[in-house]
């Protein structure tokens, strides 16, 4: 039997991104707020230091910072017909595990979404008509504006200290930034990175093509900053150990660098890691979740810890894992449509492009950024017009390297060999030499990408694993085509020595190449309870004490990387929960 | 955990000259490269000492290596590298025993598509794929891999890499695969895993190692050669 403690204000399960910003608003407020965090402490002046920080093999290829998948995985299937099989080691996607999650370790690219990202079913159907949609998609609109989302994400800008360089500043379009994005009430709170030799080509060849090239909005700092929790950033030395690996010039706005500095020293707040959350305790008839039981990873012992709201910030999987184990809400069923928890899982839809050679060019690929280099927008979303296209939605398209690490990144000509003296030849001729043009395209939800609980396999408490069906669609692959095209005509542009052919992914979802992190959709938002798992606010249909952040609550995959958009919903979310749901605890939204 | 007392910093200091020895032991490695560390400016010699690979493993992994990385005006060869003693070392180690890996079953055949699905640890997993090799080049060539012809090599590691051999469990070219992967990450890892001895992979290609910072440097050197020697996580410490 599980420990009873005492009851506390609110628990956060899961201290990233979400976590801690839902801990830091709260206890503002005034609230004790424990945080449960299933890892071990990580902080940057302890584990993310110089030279060790900077091992490839240990972070990147031994994935010390990551989930660990002998204890915790998901199960993947193509389609509903086959047995999921579990994803044995990491590869496709690497979900953190530990103090600051996956936000300790990721590349820093922080984005918005569109205007019409946001309301993108209903936009689709007034400028296409409900037909335009393609077959079995299930896209549907957020609940919530691009304006109702413009003051938060300018708050986890200035908490990240983004370097940028703003498109739209209150209406007027300012060339050099992104012209697409929506009315921004202020610019970046630092300047853009220094450009190297991809972005920099990229830049000229799209210009002159008649894009309108920006650079990539970045979380690595390009200055010295001080955020206005008071906590500090370094300036990022384009060491080029960003993704995968902590930050040892805390040039890099994580968790554990932006806000954990100041929120673990407030006495309002209690930090409990190895606190491994297993299930919620849910009381139906009341619809609310009463407590929260964890282990702790170092006994194996059981402790149930009631709260008044719960925070759940956990990722994607482990949120829609802990909606279904609990019972809270009503699984998505594939064949009626009905139901929503585990409905609209997305990917993203990455790589479609080419790589380019230049006999007389230093790239120097090992002086980079985790979130570098020049990008177009203007074929993403519905930015372009999509009449006789066949497919709906987009993706950006950039160059800049984020790394040459060379165990990870090196690229050889079409038809180098893989090994012996002719790859030893190449590999030396071209390392320093080439660099990508490609499309990170937008991933739209479809009736048969979804999640629930595997039937077989299960994770170190004992639990169902999280079951992924899933593939890429018809859509995805006519974006891929696209993309892949676009990329290769400003490739052209810059005449390069040797280019590959135009490539896209073409077959079945593969687990084994790093492709993204971006899982989102699980228990995702909206408007109507039969569709969504959580109203605008994010707060859970079925229980009104649940508010659940992170990309599980988005509905669709925009191309997009998630932490700019999760970060101004955590902000949004965290409002309303103090300025409405504390005065008046209950449902925020009637259905 | 008496370490944890003792910030790691300051215990890698008050060990003084033996630095690598130290590092060594903190990960759980052979000293080998420490032993040698004063005058290791040349590749050394072939390590005898071996923590899991069997004597015709050895063979094996010292033949493919040499065969996947020949020496060259470039570099020396893959053993020379050090990269036959890395993968040694691996094997033996965290990550040749299963750890990050899900282990529980059923364990059922897959499309490659779905990823690792045997219930093999890496170490065994490379015992058996070697067992496999020699077998078939047995039944091909009359001897086990290590003793064929350079070219006869070459060639049945072109066949492994086409997946042409049947094996029995799993496909010859995922045991290629493994095997070159390996090879790699021996190869460009820091050299206190055992393997780019005197960052000679490094030197081959350029990659300057553990920059202290690039901040001037991306604009000094915006297209042009960086011209900096390597530095390692020993050099640094």
């Amino acid at each position: 039997m599980a420990t009873m403690l005492k009851e506390v204000d609110a628990v956060c399960i899961g201290v990233g991104w979400t976590g801690s910003i839902l801990a830091r608003e709260l206890t503002k407020a005034g609230l004790k707020v424990v945080g449960l965090e299933r890892g071990a402490m990580r902080m940057p002046r302890e584990d993310f230091t110089i030279p060790s920080i900077r091992d490839e093999l240990k972070y990147s290829n031994r994935h010390e910072l990551f989930q660990d998948t002998g204890m915790e995985t998901v199960s993947l299937r193509h389609s509903r017909s086959e047995t999921a099989l579990p994803i044995r080691r990491l590869g496709s996607f690497l979900p953190g595990m530990n103090l600051g999650g996956a936000g300790s370790h990721w590349n820093g690219a922080t984005w918005r979404r569109l205007e019409t990202d946001y309301i993108l079913k209903t936009h689709l159907t007034q400028r296409y008509g409900a037909r335009a949609i393609p077959e079995g998609l299930t896209i549907q609109d957020f609940g919530v504006t691009y304006a109702e989302m413009e003051p938060y994400y300018d708050k986890f800008e200035k908490l990240c200290g983004i370097s940028g360089k703003a498109g739209n500043l209150r209406g007027q379009k300012i060339a050099g930034g992104n012209i697409f994005e929506g009315p921004r009430s202020n610019d970046y709170p630092n300047k853009p990175l220094s450009r190297n030799l991809a972005a920099s080509m990229f830049e000229d060849a799209a210009k002159k093509l008649g894009y309108h090239p920006f650079p990539q909005p970045s979380a690595n700092a390009s200055e010295a900053y001080t955020n206005p929790e008071g906590a500090t950033m370094g300036q990022c030395v384009y060491c080029g150990f960003c993704e995968r690996f902590g930050c040892e010039s805390n040039a890099k706005a994580s968790p554990n660098v932006s806000i954990l500095p100041v929120l673990l020293p407030d006495p309002r707040f209690e930090l409990r890691t190895h606190a491994y959350v297993k299930n919620l305790v849910y009381d139906k008839a009341a619809k609310k979740v009463k407590s929260v039981v964890y282990v702790d990873t170092r006994s194996g012992e059981e402790y149930e810890q009631p709260a008044s709201l719960i925070i759940l910030g956990a990722y994607v999987f482990n949120n829609t894992l802990l909606m279904l184990y609990s019972g809270i809400g009503t699984p998505y069923d594939p064949v009626t449509g009905k139901g929503a928890v585990g409905k609209n899982y997305c990917y993203q839809y990455t790589g479609s492009g080419v790589t380019v050679f230049f006999e007389d060019k230093e790239s120097n690929p090992f002086m980079a950024a985790g979130a570098f280099g020049s990008v177009i927008d203007d074929y993403n979303g519905d930015n372009f017009d999509h009449s006789g296209l066949g497919f709906v939605g987009g993706g950006h398209i950039s160059a800049g390297l984020s790394n040459g690490r060379p165990i990870g990144t090196r690229a050889t000509p079409p038809g180098s060999p893989r090994w012996g003296k002719g790859w030893k030849q190449a590999t030396a001729k071209w390392y320093r030499r080439w660099f990508n043009v490609d499309g990170t395209a937008c991933n739209y939800a479809h009736r048969e990408n979804y999640l629930d609980l595997d039937p077989t396999y299960r994770d170190v408490l004992g639990r169902p694993l999280i079951r992924v069906t899933y593939n890429f669609k018809p859509n995805d692959y006519k974006i891929g085509a696209f993309l892949s095209q676009k990329s290769a005509e400003i490739a052209r542009a810059m005449n390069p020595t040797i280019m590959t052919p135009p490539r896209y992914r073409n077959g079945d979802y593969d687990v084994r190449p790093y492709q993204s992190t971006h899982n989102t959709g699980g228990t995702i938002m909206g408007t109507d309870p039969s569709n969504s798992v959580v109203n605008r606010y994010l707060q859970a249909w079925d229980a009104s004490n649940l508010f659940i952040m992170g990309a599980s609550t988005f509905p669709q995959n925009q191309s997009y990387n998630p932490t700019g958009p999760l970060g101004a919903l955590a902000y949004w979310s965290a409002h309303a929960i103090t300025t409405q749901y504390l005065k008046n605890p209950g449902p925020l939204v009637h259905a | 955990m008496a370490d944890e007392k003792i910030p790691r910093r300051d215990f890698l200091k008050g060990a003084g000259a033996g630095t690598a020895a130290a590092a060594a032991m903190a990960t759980g490695l052979a000293p080998v490269e420490a032993a040698a560390a004063p005058a290791a400016a040349r590749p050394q010699p072939e390590p005898d000492v071996w923590l899991t690979l069997t004597p015709s493993e050895v063979a094996f992994i010292t033949a493919a290596v040499d065969t996947l990385i020949p020496a060259d005006e470039l570099t020396p060869s893959g053993t020379d590298c050090g990269v036959a003693s890395f993968i040694d070392r691996q094997l033996a180690g965290a990550y040749g025993n299963g750890a990050r890996l899900y282990r529980q079953g059923p364990f059922l055949p897959a499309k490659p598509e779905l990823g690792y699905q045997l219930a093999l640890t890496p170490r065994e997993f490379f015992r058996a794929g070697i067992e496999a090799t020699n077998e078939w080049t047995r039944k091909t060539y009359g001897k086990d891999f290590d003793r064929l012809t350079a070219a006869q090599r070459e060639e049945a590691l072109k066949a492994l890499e086409a997946g042409k051999p049947e094996f029995t469990g799993f496909s010859s070219a995922m045991f290629f695969d493994a095997l070159l992967t390996i090879a790699m990450e021996g190869f460009f890892a820091d050299p206190m895993y055992g393997g780019n001895r005197d960052k000679v992979a490094w030197k081959m290609i350029g990659f300057p190692g553990l920059p202290a910072s690039y901040r001037d440097d991306i604009k000094t050197y915006f297209n042009k050669k960086y011209d900096k020697a390597p530095q390692s996580i020993a050099d640094f410490s």
